[in-house]
């Protein structure tokens, strides 16, 4: 029994992460029970439902995890989390598979990195977020026929004087962009 | 009492009725909320999605940026309170993470003690700090006759020792109800709008939205009141786009809980923010409460 948990412990794909994620060693301690993906609000759209994810994760399955649309589908509710029993971090383990499957352009059918990369370029130059340069860059670039379905939405948005046409900068935009070219220097949380 | 202010982006803008109507409440109430001197974007999923420690040290730049003479945050929008309160947690936890941040925050000469700044939200703040019979002291129009469901969504009250019970809150059930509401039966209250789902898979995304519609349907509710901008706007601005899928005829208008709050404390609607809503409000709301101050 012990061998075994050991044997577990060393798949090297669970090693990375448990590097990746903070808490990610808690895995080890998963029942798999299912009742995160009972509760997943997206779980029967997901390829594999968390409780599977988990178990490949221990068992190696690297391809397979990286490929599969399940990260995707999650959208940080956090039901999992305050439900299972074992307190495993199971969203911040999601964002972790999303992580590894954008550095290794693993993804397959999603405009999920596409979008988190707009936003983040956004995010970085100008230090807010900015809906309107958000959804035309994304949508231009991406899913130019979606534009035209978003149009009229767009337009009562607007006119509701809800979307604005100039960003906001921050006023230390230098000092947040030193912060975050540093923490791409020390690339990574461990 | 004072508090720093962490409005969030979506609230400079696309939920400026958010920002509105929280100031307004928070003046009402005597609570002096002090915006946080050039603070910035939470990088809300995206940026966990990318870079972990860049998306800590981004968030927690707006927590080593809270004026030292204060020592908790107001944060009305859901992604931005999980994410300051995330973040301040990950760092008490984990040393190692702890450090990181810190040696990013000195690349911009900042520093934060983590637990220093206590992160709530004006739910929390309304309910525990001033209770029922203040706020009952307070109400000008009562909202007597008003179906009223109260819409919680995820990140608010979910891990991080947050606002209310995860399973079942009733913190805006009650408050609502000291106002004089009638507060439906809203079984999905907790439940997931679909976040930023709807720039990745629409049928996925209207689904989620479809069934928190329905469900205020059928409990006859006149309006949904929700704490959360990307609720509001998946709610409202997408209600359109989910009869037209579905075929279904919903009008709900959906609000922020303060707007609705400040409606009870006879403030004026203007200054609230009403009208930005895309399904209006304002035509149920007053043929409510007429009706109630008629009979
Ligand atoms: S709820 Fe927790 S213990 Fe149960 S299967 Fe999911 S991760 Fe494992
Ligand atoms: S956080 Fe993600 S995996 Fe967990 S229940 Fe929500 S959508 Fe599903």
């Amino acid at each position: 029994m012990v061998g075994h948990t050991l044997e577990l412990r060393g798949s090297p794909f669970l090693q990375e992460i448990i590097r990746e994620v903070p808490g990610g060693e808690r895995i080890v301690h998963c029942l798999q029970c299912g009742t995160c993906g009972g509760s997943c609000p997206n779980g029967a759209d997901m390829e594999y439902t968390p409780r599977t994810i988990l178990a490949m994760i221990t068992a190696n399955q690297r391809d397979k995890v990286l490929k599969a649309n399940t990260m995707w589908f999650c959208v940080s509710c956090y039901s999992c989390v305050s439900r299972c029993p074992q307190k495993i971090p199971i969203t911040d383990i999601m964002y972790g598979l999303k992580r590894i499957s954008i550095r290794e352009k693993a993804y397959q059918e999603t405009d999920a990195p596409a979008l988190a990369k707009t936003f983040t370029d956004l995010l970085d130059k100008y230090g807010r977020s900015f809906e309107l340069g958000l959804a035309s860059r994304y949508y231009l670039f991406n899913r130019p026929l979606a534009m035209l379905k978003m149009g009229p939405m767009g337009l009562s948005m607007f006119t509701r004087g809800r979307m604005s046409l100039t960003p906001t900068r921050i006023r230390n935009v230098d000092q947040l962009q030193a912060i975050i070219r540093k923490a791409r220097e020390l690339g990574g949380v461990s | 009492m004072k508090y720093a202010y962490y409005p969030g982006c979506s609230l400079e803008c696309n939920s400026a009725a958010y920002d509105h109507s929280v100031r307004a409440v928070a003046d009402l109430l005597g609570i002096e909320l002090r915006e946080i001197d050039d603070w910035n974007c939470c990088g809300a999923t995206e940026y966990f999605t990318q870079d972990e420690l860049a998306a800590c040290a981004v968030i927690a730049r707006n927590l080593a940026l809270v004026d030292p003479q204060l020592d908790q945050v107001v944060a009305p929008c859901a992604a931005c309170y999980l994410n300051l309160r995330k973040v301040d947690h990950l760092m008490q936890e984990n040393p190692e993470l702890e450090s990181k941040v810190n040696q990013c925050l000195a690349a911009g000469k900042l520093h934060y003690d983590p637990g220093r700044v206590r992160v709530r939200h004006l739910l929390d703040l309304i309910y525990s700090d001033f209770g029922e019979a203040t706020l009952r002291d307070k109400v000008v129009q009562p909202l007597t006759g008003l179906r009223v469901a109260c819409y919680y969504g995820c990140q608010i009250v979910r891990p991080f020792h947050g606002t209310d019970n995860p399973e079942q809150p009733t913190k805006l059930d009650e408050v609502f109800s000291w106002l004089g509401a009638e507060v439906v039966d809203f079984p999905v209250k907790a439940h997931c709008c679909g976040g930023h789902m709807t720039q990745i898979s629409e049928p996925q995304a209207f689904e989620m939205i479809r069934r928190l519609l329905a469900n205020a349907e059928e409990y006859k509710a006149d309006v949904i009141v929700t704490m959360c901008p990307m609720c509001q706007l998946n709610l409202d601005a997408y209600q359109a786009r989910v009869n037209g899928f579905f075929h279904t005829d919903y009008k709900i208008p959906i609000i922020f809980f303060t707007q609705l709050l400040g409606v009870a404390f006879g403030l004026d609607w203007k200054k609230l923010g009403f009208g930005k809503e895309i399904v209006p409000a304002e035509p149920v709301l007053r043929r409510k409460l007429t009706a109630v101050a008629a009979a």
